[in-house]
């Protein structure tokens, strides 16, 4: 699985939705399964998943897929 | 300027010939979005203020909105299809309550900047937390109360994310015991509502006469404190009592309300709540309403440059308080910086922590 592959599982399987869901112009707070509450787990499986620690202005703009794309590989993953 | 611009500044920069003027040209704007987005707003102009037009020539002069009409009307300035979530205030069974519409927009806002001013106590990264609350209370997705709000927005601060009380309040030792042991003796993050650190988390531990060294912990707690008060408990004798049993290094309070999410109010190292760039106090004669000089205690008005969904941006609290200063705080930070003496006598009881110890009385 390349990384992108598995940001795309990681995103699907936290948020809880078919990953043929899971696509480029997916936004936070534009599906009721991407609020608050998964943004949170969300995180922490992308933390779990890639073995990085964000910080807390990276969660607040960690606010689209692409977004988590740029954020990731700021933090060294080939994505 | 633009709130992307007043977001790029530290939050507690700017001194009063700075911030007053961005702060009004933001509000009076605020203001003629929702004379256009929200009839009843509109209507509340023109019935109370005689139509009020975009003059005013300071914070004072701006017309605001007495919190409880949030609870008697339908107050919203975006479409019904583009609300996000429902906020509702604290209160008990038998109160009406508050209902916030926020819009994406809104809501992003409200997320940004109370990463914002919580950076200035906390930093950037993230810290394991305690939440002393059932995870019951974050409950719905679209309808949020004060309480869950209070508890997502401090939840981008933490990780390890761990609520230490059971639906019938009771701490969980052995869960706080085991986060302890995770993350011990290092720097954590505990959220709680204010009379729940006191009943729930203190009272328990210091029954069971269990010492515990969070010496590196910060706490942040709010919600009122009128049921303490009631126990004769003040801010002191709180910091005091749990400094005694836990050894918990920083203590913060902050003043706030669902009405005006994000832009809080935290207290600093010196004991007083601080107004942000994006948000500020004024002091009011209970009976007149006629604006009072700092030191004279009074209504709290509050103003937020955070509504847009909802005209909230001038709100008329039922809070008492008092301005202390401005820009000359020994903790340093810029802005008036004020103290919440408690609630006008005869309104209803609703801080996060009140209504629960009312409920459970």
């Amino acid at each position: 699985m390349t990384p992108t592959e598995k940001i795309r599982t990681i995103f699907a399987q936290s948020l809880g939705i078919d990953p043929s869901r899971v696509h480029d112009d997916l936004r936070y707070n534009t599906i009721d399964e991407w609020d608050s509450v998964a943004h949170m787990s969300l995180i922490a499986a992308l933390e779990e998943g890639f073995d990085i620690m964000l910080d807390t202005d990276e969660i607040i703009n960690m606010s689209s897929l692409k977004a988590a794309y740029e954020i990731l590989r700021a933090h060294g993953v080939a994505c | 300027m633009n709130l992307d611009t007043l977001m790029s500044l530290s939050p507690y920069s700017l001194t009063r010939d700075q911030k007053e003027p961005l702060l009004l040209e933001g509000l009076r704007a605020l203001t003629e979005h929702h004379r256009r987005e929200c009839a009843p707003y509109a209507r509340i102009l023109e019935g109370v203020y005689g139509g009020y037009t975009q003059d005013a020539a300071s914070l004072e002069a701006l017309p605001f909105v007495p919190v409880r009409l949030f609870k008697q009307f339908e107050l919203r300035s975006c479409p019904q299809e583009e609300v996000l979530k429902t906020l509702s205030s604290s209160g008990t069974t038998s109160q009406q309550r508050s209902k916030i519409y926020l819009d994406r927009d809104t809501a992003a806002l409200q997320s940004r900047v109370l990463v914002k001013i919580m950076q200035d106590f906390l930093g950037k990264t993230r810290l394991p937390m305690l939440i002393i609350d059932t995870p019951s209370t974050i409950g719905g997705r679209h309808a949020f109360s004060a309480r869950a709000a209070g508890i997502m927005g401090l939840s981008t601060f933490g990780r390890d994310h761990t609520y230490v009380l059971d639906d019938q309040m009771h701490l969980d030792v052995d869960a706080l015991e085991r986060f302890v042991q995770r993350h011990g003796g290092g720097p954590m993050l505990i959220f709680g509502f204010t009379f729940m650190v006191w009943q729930y988390f203190y009272q328990p531990l210091k029954a069971a006469h269990r010492h515990l060294d969070l010496s590196e912990a910060i706490l942040i707690h709010s919600g009122g404190w009128k049921s303490l008060i009631d126990q004769a408990v003040d801010n002191a004798t709180f910091k005091a009592a749990l400094r005694a049993q836990t050894s918990i290094g920083r203590i913060h309070d902050f003043y706030g309300m669902v009405e005006q999410v994000g832009s809080i109010f935290v207290e600093c190292e010196e004991g007083h709540l601080h107004t942000p760039l994006f948000s500020d106090v004024l002091i009011r004669d209970p009976m007149s309403f006629a604006p009072l000089k700092m030191g004279q205690s009074g209504l709290i008005e509050l103003f937020s440059l955070l509504p847009r969904s909802y005209p909230g941006h001038v709100l008329l609290s039922e809070d008492l308080g008092v301005v202390l200063g401005e820009d000359d705080c020994a903790c340093g930070r810029k802005g008036k910086y004020f103290k919440v003496h408690g609630r006008l006598p005869k309104t209803e009881l609703r801080g996060c922590s009140d209504t629960h110890a009312q409920e459970h009385a």
